[in-house]
């Protein structure tokens, strides 16, 4: 009994600020400024279509991406000795402590056409490549900045896969192949999928990365939001209903994605 | 050693954007002593008035847009503004006039000073957003030029005080770019030749004006046709557009990551100093006169305080400041004389009297209409790709998820009940 009262400030938490606000927006989505009901705005969202299917394309390849980067890593590192993951950890994570947009603005000036790869490249005598502005771009950044909440969950699956489960499937003649993907997979299930939730939804709703390594002009729904709200074009009202769009779509993905979660707990 | 050397200016450039733009607050270090120069103000007992009272004011500026004392020699405004009152100055920082507008309409912000351009101005009086200023406050506005005062966006000059002004023209690279500065025109953002080489405001105010003054419409227009005319301009600029910035321009245009950009006088001779292959030229076809000026919000809580730090800006000493740190062209007649004669006479600050009432124009602001039909072309353009991809896409796909989450749901629940048995 007495944890409801513990559990009470929680409680009028998750009310202010998190059920409040949805109901905020689904209101604002299907409203119009004298509050009168409406589907206009949430049938605007539709000519936006090409930004969302540009966004979710990049921000799954921004995922797979980080998916086979990390999953070695995260391998390696569980099975390193305790002492030196600690280390390992800390350089994983070392970046995460640098702010978001200057991590992001050092990439502008590495990647810039006078930057320091095509400078590299000039003095090597090759000609510049251009980086900086594609999608190419904003993927690389979105890896970059999402890569250790790929590491971080998987790492922390892997690292209780006890040994001798290794060592019983060697025994039993698996080979190395089968052993990674009948054993190690498999058990760190979990990790993936709470890895690339992870990534996924922060990537899919980003939008700095896209405005300074995309150059403003490979627009996601993260700018199409933010235009709607601080940006040039004000209407709260799109704005909202684009939000709702995309907490569907995340939402259904979510769901659709938990579906290879063995334990089956999670319904959405 | 070149290579150490490459990735010390790389460094540079990366502090460099800490200190320029973005939504950024500025410290006031208030132990700093650099009143390098003896302040006088016209009044000291008018600025003592609120001593000790532990008020404190929110300033609302564009980037770039103050002396502060950063560079040595030059003032730090905000600071002597807390010796000399004892008002807190809290100085934050915003990119565009929309920003600034969505700030206020979304409520939550009380800003006491901010410093919006001439259209938006006439936005926010038609919306209450602003309030009239008490000028027997703010004795130091007779100092503001005769043709700043009384503007069309504020006839009866009740809630502004201009701060600045200038022309919006091309920031190039002289090494690179062989046309004489005279033939220099808006067309140059258009030229193939440099494809990805050239910037673009990243609004839409701006940008349609450049593609409304080539096709010689009014850069105030609202006939629809005209707009689409000029979205249609822009749509075929964004294939050799390198991006669309506003304030990043100071480090690409400073770094020569690009060779050609647009941008406001003022902003463009800051760059000018920083990277000496750059020029900057006022397109002879004519191009949009811009008026900052200061106004408070309704929503300001510090009125009497806020009236204080516009006089307090209007001080011919701290006007002058700032003018000789922004660069921008002053409205403040004493801050003009103080100016050295070759900034005063030269035709980028302050062109001609001819050129200005000829080749020059102030927005004003648009018709509802005609500003959600620009908003509209601008976002349309921005994420126009080659192929159109069909509206009905994403309904489409949506619903096919839900159908999914539908099958997968019954799916469980049948497997459910047989896990009963």
């Amino acid at each position: 009994m007495k944890l409801k009262y513990f559990s009470a400030p929680y409680l009028v938490w998750m009310v202010v600020f998190i059920v409040v606000p949805l109901i905020m927006i689904v209101y604002f989505a299907f409203t119009t400024d004298n509050g009168s009901f409406t589907m206009k705005y949430i049938s605007d969202v539709g000519q936006y279509a090409n930004i969302f299917v540009r966004s979710i394309w990049l921000s799954l390849i921004a995922t797979a991406i980080c998916l086979v980067i990390a999953y070695p890593v995260a391998f390696i590192l569980s099975r390193m000795d305790k002492h030196k993951q600690g280390t390992m950890l800390m350089i994983v994570m070392l970046p995460m402590w640098m702010n978001f947009l200057l991590r992001t603005y050092a990439w502008m000036t590495i990647l810039g056409n006078n930057g320091i790869i095509n400078h590299i490249l000039n003095i090597m005598g090759f000609e510049s490549v251009r980086l900086i502005n594609t999608s190419g771009a904003v993927v690389l950044g979105m890896v970059y900045n999402y890569l250790p909440f790929m590491i971080l969950p998987l790492y922390s699956v892997m690292e209780k896969i006890d040994k001798s489960l290794f060592e019983a499937a060697d025994d039993l003649g698996c080979s190395p192949v089968s052993t990674l993907f009948r054993v190690v997979i498999p058990l760190s299930m979990p990790g993936i999928t709470s890895g690339i939730t992870m990534v996924f939804v922060p990537a899919i709703s980003t939008f700095i990365i896209s405005r300074m390594l995309g150059g403003g002009s490979n627009l996601l729904i993260g700018d199409l939001i933010e235009m709607q709200f601080l940006g040039n074009a004000y209407n709260p009202h799109l704005g909202a209903a684009i939000s709702l769009v995309l907490m569907v779509i995340i939402l259904v993905i979510m769901t659709v994605m938990n579906q290879f979660d063995p334990d089956e707990q999670v319904l959405m | 050693m070149k290579k150490l050397s490459f990735i010390v200016s790389a460094l540079m450039v990366l502090s460099m954007f800490s200190c320029s733009s973005r939504p950024s607050e500025t410290d006031i270090d208030e132990d700093e002593e650099i009143s390098v120069q003896t302040l006088t103000v016209s009044d000291p007992d008018y600025y003592t008035r609120f001593k000790d009272k532990g008020i404190s004011i929110n300033v609302y500026n564009w980037g770039e847009y103050i002396s502060t004392g950063a560079d040595e020699g030059t003032l730090d405004v905000n600071g002597e503004f807390e010796k000399l009152t004892g008002i807190k100055v809290n100085y934050t920082n915003y990119a565009t006039n929309e920003e600034l507008y969505a700030k206020l309409k979304g409520g939550g912000a009380a800003y006491d000073v901010i410093i919006p351009s001439d259209y938006m101005i006439s936005k926010m009086i038609k919306e209450n957003l602003i309030q009239p200023l008490n000028m027997d406050n703010i004795p130091n506005f007779k100092y503001i030029m005769e043709n700043f005062r009384n503007q069309a966006y504020d006839p009866a000059n009740d809630y502004s005080v201009p701060y600045t002004w200038g022309t919006v023209g091309i920031i190039y690279d002289k090494t690179m770019i062989d046309i004489p500065p005279e033939e220099i025109d808006w067309d140059l953002l258009w030229n193939e030749d440099y494809a990805d080489q050239i910037l673009m405001f990243d609004n839409p105010r701006d940008a349609f004006a450049i593609a409304e003054i080539m096709s010689g419409y009014s850069i105030n227009t609202e006939d629809p046709e005209e707009l689409e005319n000029a979205a249609r301009k822009l749509t075929k600029q964004k294939k050799i557009l390198q991006g669309y910035v506003m304030d990043e321009v100071f480090d690409k245009m400073g770094a020569g990551d690009a060779l050609i950009a647009p941008y406001y006088a003022g902003d463009a001779l800051t760059i000018l100093e920083e990277n000496e292959d750059l020029d900057f030229v006022v397109p002879d076809s004519g191009t949009n006169l811009f008026i900052d000026a200061m106004c408070i919000p309704t929503s300001a809580r510090q009125k009497e305080a806020a009236e204080m730090y516009i006089n307090f800006m209007c001080e011919p000493d701290i006007a002058f400041a700032n003018i000789d740190y922004i660069c921008y062209s002053t409205p403040h007649q004493a801050a003009f004389d103080m100016l050295d004669e070759d900034v005063r006479e030269s035709h980028i600050s302050y062109p001609d009297s001819q050129f200005i009432a000829d080749k020059t124009a102030v927005f004003v602001n648009l018709s509802d209409e005609a500003s959600l039909k620009m908003q509209n072309l601008w976002t349309e353009m921005k994420s126009a790709e080659d192929e159109t991809t069909n509206r009905w896409l994403v309904p489409i796909f949506l619903i096919f998820c839900i159908l999914l989450m539908i099958f997968v749901l019954i799916r469980r629940h049948i497997k459910a009940k047989k896990d009963i048995f």
